[in-house]
């Protein structure tokens, strides 16, 4: 069955790539370009990962990533931080928030769905 | 890869967005605003452009970038001052940023230490190391993480196979953060053959069991010559949330597998399970059990939440709407080309109404009456089409406004002088073609203004002003056109050296009297501008005259009004658009020609009274008091006219840029038409007095007339010759068969 991905990224040319990425992967794709944007799709569709930046205007990326553990519904969606900070201090803060992983900016096609397989194999 | 170069159109077309709202956020920041906003909106703003830069190799630019945002990160968590030097400081790393990215969407190469200077200085404001090039690991491309699970897709077969033991407690927070235990057994279970043991002892029973508690704990035998590392990299994202051991039991290669040692490790509480000896066969369904359970703990709720939701696709009509009512105003990005087939489209359709319209006039006036009805119709609604047309092509002034500031900071820094640039009206939207066209002229007079304009901070605390001058640069909209102002509270214009300098370039007679006006809008004069007079800053070997030229290009006026000792201002009158334009047709003799509606003040038909001989030849018209010169367009372009025509002349008094108002004679006013421009230059060559041609409701061709263009040719022939039109058209072939 076709796993759907719902990503989250304010910036244009990274929500393309990984558009292009994963639906050459085989996913259905879903974007949204902020976290408030992000929750109102979740509203109306289920996904099966969602991958998110976290530094986005309006709701950025913790926020949002609270607002999904703190809803039944996807409390075990797995949820992956998209960011160019591979730093611990991000990781953590992510982490914190209760994603389940991180992808770090710039990423390669294979790598990007490995680490998705990791958590939605 | 195709996918790559279109990313990266889409990146610099965004990094445009971002480079101009940094700058925003800059300036902000410089004016003494502290809001954190700013700060996180510039933070992001750097951010996307180093997330792009990265996946597109340009190492220079991610370099840059990232100590520039770490710096904004330390100031977005106040553990570093927005001091007014570091402010400074950050708008020159704007400077630099956007240098960068211009060279890698040019694809040139810079010198490797450019803007080397202030990237030190962003270091040392960062506390962070100058020392290697770019070799911060968080900024290698492909980061260690992803790096990681590509290994594992094929782990290293140099080791020989051993037994690995793995301890594996899972801690709430593991199912908190969506993570599966059953996932990481199957991620085990590449690496070779996976003996699983689970200790499920410490389950509750049924009626205490918390839906995300965690009870079981897993033991595993991993024989595999994978390394340690590969196996605690499947633990990659769960580490914090578990307690994890791993150990090499040995490197013995034996395929027995020393399953005899995995007992004593087991605990006494592993009960029936532990005396069983799973096989391969078996470790899954066992892992499975185990999860099983765990899905029973956690999933239950999950699907019945979901369950009640109705499958609606990803692109549901309410999902959508909800989204969009949040957004401020949506918008599509869309090719330009495709805009501009359909602005062709429309100014075809104007021409096709025009002709229509032309044809009803030849009817009867029984016939008429329906007709003319729908006709009328037909041409508002066409009008109403063309301008949201054109309006598609709109955009703000803001992107290249923008541009200035950088300017104005670069040349305060040259000049040595103090300047601020204060921008009103930066969101009136003209069409994108003017904008494109706008950057030149405008940085010329910006120079111009910075160079000429404004005294030295000491020269101006001597005239009582503060030393620091104020660049003022607006945009508003006005009848239809767009006027764009560049004024500055400098000293002004110099009339007396202007009109010296003019007199040594035969730009005008010692003996003329010109008014100040006249002697302001002389430095726009070609050939005013010239060497002893450019400095390194405006010295780019051109004068106001090559700013003139661009504007009347495009349709616009230039002028200059000055105040001695005070300010200066030059205004651009520029069309909305350049794709149409109003315009009355005329005839002369047989031809028809347009004069664009805006330049036209009135029409007079002149008694022989008001009309005045000149002793040099020419002819000036008496009007209300004055006298406006008079140009014969018949004799101007040598048009054929019977002789029955000749007393029986109008004229149309027309606003020239420079010279004021002129009179131009014509033999009939035709009729007042939106008419679609058709460059010359394209389709033939520039030919002096005319902006283009246009195809009337008739089909004939008409030329559309550069009023200031028609002035000079006038002046240069004195309105006697200068047959550039019809002669040269017919003589261009003959001249090819000779």
């Amino acid at each position: 069955m076709q796993k759907r991905v719902l990503t989250v990224d304010d910036s244009k040319t990274m929500r393309d790539m990984l558009l292009v990425t994963l639906k050459q992967a085989g996913y259905d794709v879903l974007q949204a370009e902020d976290g408030q944007e992000a929750l109102t799709k979740l509203e109306s569709a289920e996904v099966d990962v969602i991958i998110t930046d976290i530094n986005m205007p309006v709701m950025d990326g913790i926020a949002f990533i609270k607002a999904c553990r703190g809803k039944a519904a996807f409390a075990s969606t797995p949820i992956l931080t998209l960011t160019t900070e591979s730093s611990d201090a991000k990781k953590a803060e992510g982490r914190n928030a209760g994603a389940t992983g991180w992808i770090v900016k710039p990423f390669n096609p294979d790598s990007l769905i490995r680490v998705i397989e990791k958590v939605c194999p | 890869m195709d996918d790559l170069a279109e990313f990266k159109q889409t990146y610099f077309q965004e990094c445009e967005e971002l480079l101009v709202d940094l700058e925003g956020q800059l300036t902000a920041l410089q004016d003494g605003e502290t809001d954190d906003e700013i700060l996180h909106a510039a933070f992001r703003a750097i951010h996307s452009i180093k997330g792009g830069a990265g996946a597109f190799g340009f190492a220079q630019l991610v370099g840059f970038a990232h100590v520039f945002e770490t710096v904004l990160d330390q100031m977005r968590e106040h553990q570093l001052e927005t001091s007014t030097a570091n402010v400074a400081l950050l708008i020159r790393a704007g400077d630099i940023l956007s240098d960068l990215v211009s060279a890698a969407q040019q694809d040139e190469t810079l010198a490797d230490d450019f803007g080397q200077d202030l990237l030190e200085s962003l270091h040392e404001l960062a506390g962070t190391e100058a020392g290697g090039d770019d070799d911060d690991d968080d900024d290698d491309p492909f980061g260690d993480v992803n790096d990681g699970p590509a290994e594992e897709a094929e782990p290293s077969v140099s080791a020989a196979a051993r037994d690995i033991k793995i301890a594996f407690a899972p801690t709430p927070q593991l199912f908190h953060r969506a993570n599966d235990p059953l996932i990481l057994i199957r991620e085990l279970k590449k690496f070779g053959s996976l003996e699983t043991e689970v200790d499920s002892t410490r389950l509750p029973t049924l009626e205490d069991i918390e839906a995300d508690g965690a009870y079981l704990t897993w033991r595993f035998t991993l024989h595999t010559p994978a390394s340690v590392d590969d196996i605690r990299d499947v633990f990659e994202f769960v580490i914090d949330d578990c307690q994890l051991e791993v150990e090499e039991i040995g490197a013995d290669p034996s395929t027995d597998t020393d399953s005899e040692k995995a007992a004593p490790v087991q605990e006494p509480g592993a009960g029936a399970k532990s005396g069983e000896r799973p096989e391969d066969k078996t470790d899954e369904s066992e892992a499975n059990t185990a999860s099983a359970e765990n899905d029973a703990r956690t999933k239950p709720e999950r699907k019945a939440d979901k369950a009640p939701r109705p499958q609606t696709p990803a692109e549901s009509p309410s999902g959508n709407k909800a989204a969009a009512d949040k957004k401020p105003p949506a918008s599509i990005r869309v090719d330009l080309d495709r805009i501009d087939r359909l602005v062709n489209m429309v100014g075809e359709l104007v021409i096709t109404q025009a002709m229509l319209s032309e044809q009803i006039g030849q009817l009867t006036v029984e016939d008429q009456a329906g007709l003319l009805h729908g006709v009328e119709t037909l041409e508002l609604q066409m009008r109403e089409l063309q301008e949201s047309v054109m309006s598609i092509r709109a955009q703000p002034v803001k992107s290249v406004f923008s541009r200035m500031t950088r300017l104005v900071r670069e040349l305060s820094c040259s000049l040595d002088k103090k300047a601020k640039l204060v921008i009103t009206g930066e969101t009136t939207e003209v069409d994108k073609t003017v904008i494109e066209e706008l950057s030149d002229p405008l940085t010329h007079m910006i120079r111009n203004s910075m160079d000429h304009g404004l005294e030295t901070p000491s020269e101006r605390e001597q005239a009582g002003k503060p030393a620091e001058g104020t660049i003022q640069l607006s945009a508003e909209h006005r009848n239809g056109k767009i006027v764009i102002a560049v004024s500055d509270d400098g000293r002004g214009i110099n009339r007396e050296k202007v009109l010296k300098k003019a007199i040594e370039k035969g730009l005008t007679t010692p003996d003329a009297r010109p008014s100040d006006d006249e002697i302001d809008n002389m430095i726009l004069l070609p050939g005013f501008s010239t060497a002893d007079q450019v400095s390194n800053v405006s010295g780019r070997g051109v004068g106001m005259d090559v700013v003139v030229r661009k504007i009347q290009n495009m349709g616009g006026r230039i002028g200059i009004t000055s105040v001695p000792g005070q300010s200066s201002r030059f205004s651009l009158t520029l069309p909305l658009t350049l794709a149409v334009l109003d315009g009355m047709i005329i005839r002369v003799g047989s031809e028809f020609y347009i004069i664009p509606i805006t330049s036209i003040v009135e029409t007079q038909r002149p008694d022989d009274e008001t009309i005045h001989q000149l002793a040099s030849g020419g002819e000036v018209l008496a009007i209300r008091g004055g006298f406006i010169k008079l140009v014969h367009l018949a004799r101007l372009f040598g048009c054929q006219r019977p002789a029955s025509e000749e007393d029986d002349q109008l004229v149309v008094v027309v606003e020239t840029g420079a010279s004021g108002p002129i009179g131009l004679v014509v033999d009939e006013l035709v009729g007042q038409q939106q008419v679609v421009i058709k460059s010359l230059e394209s389709n033939y060559r520039r030919v002096q007095g005319v902006a283009g041609a246009t195809i009337l409701g008739n089909g004939m061709v008409a030329l559309i007339l550069d009023v200031d263009g028609v002035h000079s040719m006038s002046q240069q022939g004195n309105g006697s010759m200068i047959a550039t039109r019809p002669t040269e058209m017919i003589e261009m072939p003959q001249d090819a068969v000779a």
